[in-house]
């Protein structure tokens, strides 16, 4: 029932013209989203220094997904990444909000936003 | 004078993750059909997947031999949801339901999970959850009003 959690990783370049990593992901984000989710990030390189997450084509995520959300934040912080995240729909956006997720990872509406700010 | 009408509608899913989907769209087309606006019907999308997952993890336990019941009742300005499953459940008002701490998360002093009952208490207008008798039959009730304001 659940749709399956696909990602793909694409570098692209920031406007101040760092290299930034972004995780697209496809589908649902749940609890069997793991290898997914933190699988696709603990495969980064390890000098990956800017991750930008794509949830555009994301239709469900649910408080398990959150908090694979949050051990990749975890990890990110503990490697000094930094992490942003755009292409939430409104109402996850306000439940990203709920939990404090913008205090560790900045939420932008669109990619442009995203790596203006990187 | 009569009673205002309610619209019972009811869904039974099996205890197995990804189900809750069938509920949370069977909440959302009655709540369409009441004429909530999109938001609201988001919050309560959430909220009643939640319930279910919570139902099918801790109240049933991964047993697909048993069966998360979801009733909607319909009517005049609000909507109720309940979630039932054969828990034992817990009695529990809103207040008492844990905020989650993304500190504490980010520092791994809190699971990154558990944030289930806060989500469906942050977005819906009541939810209370009630232990069934015996130790079973436990359930979570929602309610969600007509032109609530954005929270």
């Amino acid at each position: 029932m659940q749709n399956e959690t696909k990602a793909h990783v694409e570098q692209l370049i920031s406007s101040a013209g760092h290299q930034v990593t972004v995780l697209r992901f496809e589908g649902d984000i749940a609890s069997t989203s793991k290898d997914a989710v933190l699988g696709t990030y603990q495969a980064l390189p390890r000098e990956t220094r800017l991750v930008l997450l794509d949830f555009t084509k994301v239709d469900y995520i649910n408080s398990s997904g959150i908090a694979l959300v949050i051990q990749l934040l975890i990890e990110a912080s503990k490697a000094g990444q930094k992490v942003c995240a755009f292409g939430l729909s409104a109402h996850f956006n306000k439940v990203f909000t709920m939990v404090g997720i913008p205090k560790y990872a900045d939420l932008f509406s669109n990619q442009a936003a995203a790596l203006a700010a990187m | 004078m009569s009673e205002p009408k309610t619209t019972v509608v009811e869904v039974r899913v099996p205890s197995r993750l990804g189900f809750e989907k069938v509920a949370m769209s069977a909440a959302a087309s009655v709540a369409k059909l009441m004429g909530f606006r999109d938001d609201r019907i988001e919050d309560l999308k959430t909220a009643v997947a939640e319930a279910c997952i919570n139902a099918i993890e801790h109240g049933n336990r991964m047993n697909e031999n048993l069966s998360v019941g979801v009733v909607l009742s319909a009517g005049v300005d609000s909507l109720e949801v309940k979630v039932m499953d054969d828990g034992k459940g817990m009695n529990r008002q809103p207040g008492a339901v844990h905020k989650p701490d993304i500190d504490l998360k980010m520092r791994g002093k809190e699971d990154p999970r558990g944030m289930g009952m806060f989500l469906i208490q942050a977005l819906v207008d009541e939810a209370e959850w009630v232990a069934g008798a015996k130790g079973k039959n436990s359930y979570v009730r929602l309610v969600i009003r007509l032109d609530k304001e954005t929270k």
